[in-house]
């Protein structure tokens, strides 16, 4: 271990394995390296076998890459994650209910409580989601909120994924392979399961049908194909739900229903999600040299012909400019004290803010407004004095587009090396279901970790890898 | 089940038997260029025929070396119809219908991928070309295998059967119709050199240079080989076994479906052309022209099965 202790470790504290561990600890401690480091390597053999990869953009040679996988598990006890799913459940909650106020009477805004530039100026706005109710009134059907943890009781929320959120695949699959190469864990320590995933990601989708559809709804996940980075997560998905997966190219309009082109006609489907983004939808009524959409879809979505999941124009909420507010957004429309922090966030619209970045660019995190994916984002601690001046003319030109953020020290969880165990930075995303029927959260989610020591990036698209994430049964 | 889904399915299974196919294509072609070092070149230029690449072959190469020849049908990423070309292919539809496949068919494909991209990086040399060749056949018999072994017997392994027999007759009829002259039932090529060299290319390119043996008491005569390959029910390569699965798989369709479709009524007319023969009134009606009539009513049934399921549109 190196002995950096400016991080919290959730493994190993300062007089042996914090208490989730324990279990974990006292097996590991009794097993051989070697057989360990052979375990990892099945793992991977069994990944790239069975296709669970990525499509790196901008990659050409290395088309679809592996997220490397560690087999040490993340541990939270059941009380932890009691209060994180509160925490999650109200955020996502509010969500909901700022996006029906934004798309419709925008009480907040007249509030004087998010700036009404904040909306009026965002790209994610769509207009054509105005006075429009979606069925059951339901925006976000899945979110994938990032956590980070800095301390023992310090759990900050870093994203609010609210447009089409992705990994949840590798929750499952993550899962899977712990059970396959260590059964024996499974039986000594009680660990909540996950495998429920897919079956409540159908039933929240088919609760979420419109209320016109006859009948077991039909579900089917739209993909922009096989070149997309999270292919294998949409087909896996549609796969585990046991629902079609369909592309813009199957589907059109039939009879005011969207309906897919089936070996023997086309057939009506109620509920869509949809792993496009926004734009691409529709081209009559957005991007108009779309080839991955559906023409019309959005006139259908209009009539209430069928759901669409997530809802268009849900990228309004999880905007990084947005994301400041959120304390003040959970609040007025919960009525309660927001039960996850935010991380203090400076808005660079703001001069005040704009100048204290600027001045402090090597100790800040700075990310554009609606970037995602880790691609844009300057982490000041870790970056060259010539990346930091480049960094800070783009930011003077174009101020608005960025939010900055303190460096947080993120808590560190081992993985498993040659030498051993070293303690390496982690996020957390939980996945939430919505329906007009709840709210539900599967215990557990993705752990990504940066895998280079010390690095705070734990994007895939950056060399991050993932682990399995543990929720203990009480 | 979605058109576009039937249609990664069948296309799959063509791409697969491709492959396979042009393994078999380059043995025989290897094998006379070993033995018979006099007629290689000419034997290459037929496989390139056969495979109905010569002008893109001629426009690549000036020479039919076995060199460029393996090259080109193995490993050219340029052919569309290489072995690694068709094996990506393959795994492209494959993942365009993965969730319509089982784990075992899916990473059988995929592991195949995988291993032939690693092994077709570089040129083969010839010392190592027939255990490549077998790399390939091994792993085209294990997809097989998966899909034998663990599919339903549904409309999804239907439409997977339709991509392997269509192909496999394209295939079959080509060798025939490329060397058709050597079957011709000429009593002065009897015994020469020319037809036996001819008849065993054949035989090896269906992997039936034994089989004939045990299957037909007949000595090696040109119209025994033409029966067998053309018209013999038991030879898993011939046309009429070909035609007969086809016919099957259809039915089992139209069983599925409730309803008969256009390319229903094409492949029995071409079965229909090919059972209570004998190779006799074949040679009558005349060979090339009947190998070629086949040909494109095979083509024709491919693109009405992919009208009748909507694979496009």
């Amino acid at each position: 271990m190196d002995n950096d202790q400016a991080h919290f470790d959730e493994m190993l504290g300062a007089t042996g394995a914090r208490p989730p561990y324990a279990g974990y600890d006292a097996w590991f401690s009794a097993q051989d390296r070697t057989r360990l480091a052979k375990k990892a390597a099945e793992a991977e053999a069994f990944f790239r076998r069975t296709g669970i990869t990525f499509n790196v953009y901008g990659q050409s040679d290395a088309e679809e890459r592996l997220i490397p996988f560690d087999l040490v598990p993340r541990v939270v006890s059941s009380s932890e994650w009691a209060r994180l799913s509160r925490g999650i459940e109200q955020r996502v909650r509010a969500i909901n209910a700022f996006l029906y106020d934004i798309y419709n009477r925008q009480e907040i805004l007249k509030a004087g409580i998010v700036p009404i530039d904040l909306i009026a100026k965002n790209a994610a706005f769509l207009p054509q989601m105005m006075d429009f109710n979606p069925p059951g009134g339901v925006y976000t059907h899945i979110v994938g909120t990032d956590i980070v943890r800095t301390g023992e009781n310090d759990f900050y929320v870093l994203e609010d994924n609210a447009r089409t959120p992705s990994g949840v695949s590798y929750m499952l699959e993550n899962r899977e392979t712990m059970l396959q190469m260590f059964p024996e864990l499974f039986s000594k320590i009680k660990v909540k399961p996950v495998s429920d995933y897919p079956k409540s990601l159908r039933r929240s989708l088919e609760a979420s049908a419109p209320s016109s559809c006859e009948g077991r709804p039909c579900v089917a996940v739209l993909t922009p194909g096989i070149h997309n980075s999270a292919y294998f997560e949409h087909s896996f998905l549609a796969d585990q739900m046991g629902v079609e997966l369909v592309e813009g190219h199957d589907l059109r309009v039939v009879d005011g229903h969207i309906a897919m082109r089936t070996t023997r006609g086309y057939r009506q489907i109620d509920v869509l999600y949809r792993r496009v983004d926004d734009d691409f939808l529709d081209p009559m009524t957005f991007n108009p040299s779309s080839m991955l959409g559906v023409p019309g879809i959005m006139d259908v979505y209009r009539a209430g012909n069928i759901t669409i999941a997530n809802a268009p124009g849900t990228g309004v909420a999880d905007d990084k400019a947005i994301y400041s507010y959120m304390p003040e957004i959970v609040e007025f429309y919960t009525g309660e004290r927001a039960i996850l922090k935010n991380v203090e966030t400076h808005r660079c619209s703001e001069p005040d803010a704009l100048k204290y970045v600027l001045e402090n660019l090597a100790d800040l995190v700075v990310k554009e407004v609606h970037g995602s994916g880790g691609y844009g984002m300057l982490v000041g601690p870790a970056a060259s004095k010539k990346e930091i001046a480049a960094f800070a003319a783009k930011l003077k030109s174009n101020p608005g587009n960025y939010i900055a953020q303190p460096t947080l020290s993120l808590s560190t969880v081992p993985i498993f090396t040659k030498k051993g165990l070293a303690p390496r930075h982690v996020d957390l995303r939980p996945f939430a279901l919505v329906s007009p029927s709840g709210v539900n959260i599967t215990p557990g989610g993705l752990t990504r970790v940066a895998l280079k020591a010390g690095s705070l990036v734990v994007n895939s698209s950056q060399g991050g890898g993932t682990k399995d994430t543990w929720i203990l049964e009480d | 089940m979605l058109g576009k889904t039937a249609g990664g399915l069948y296309w799959m299974f063509r791409f697969l038997e491709r492959a396979e196919n042009t393994a078999r294509l380059i043995e025989a072609g290897f094998r006379i260029a070993l033995t018979r070092s006099n007629d290689a070149e000419s034997e290459w230029k037929s496989v390139i025929i056969t495979s109905a690449a010569q002008q893109a072959f001629e426009a690549r190469h000036d020479k039919y070396s076995s060199g460029n020849v393996v090259n080109f049908l193995l490993r050219d990423p340029e052919n569309p119809s290489s072995v690694l070309s068709v094996t990506k292919s393959a795994r492209d539809n494959a993942r365009l219908v993965r969730t319509a496949l089982t784990t075992e068919v899916w990473a059988a494909v995929n592991e195949t991928w995988m291993l032939l991209t690693e092994t077709l990086k570089r040129p083969i040399p010839e010392t190592e070309l027939p255990a490549v060749l077998a790399t390939i056949r091994q792993q085209s018999a294990l997809v097989r295998g998966a899909l034998v072994g663990t599919m339903l017997r549904n409309d999804i392994f239907d439409f997977c059967r339709l991509g392997t027999f269509v192909e496999r007759i394209d295939s079959t009829a080509r060798i025939i119709d490329v060397k058709y002259y050597a079957l011709l039932p000429s009593p002065s090529f009897v015994g020469s050199r020319m037809d036996n060299v001819q008849w065993e290319t054949i035989l090896r390119s269906v992997s039936a240079h034994r089989s004939f043996r045990w299957a037909v008491e007949d000595d090696f005569t040109a119209p025994a080989i033409a029966d067998f390959l053309i018209l013999d029910d038991r030879m898993p390569r011939s046309l009429s076994h070909c035609a007969a699965q086809l016919v099957n798989n259809l039915g089992h369709l139209a069983k599925d479906y409730g309803e008969a479709m256009p390319s229903h009524v094409l492949a029995d007319r071409m079965n229909a052309r090919l059972k209570d023969r004998d190779i006799g009134s074949i040679f009558d009606e005349g060979l090339h022209e009947f190998v070629g009539s086949i040909l494109r009513e095979n083509a024709a049934i491919g693109m009405q099965i992919e009208t009748d399921y909507r694979f496009n549109h």
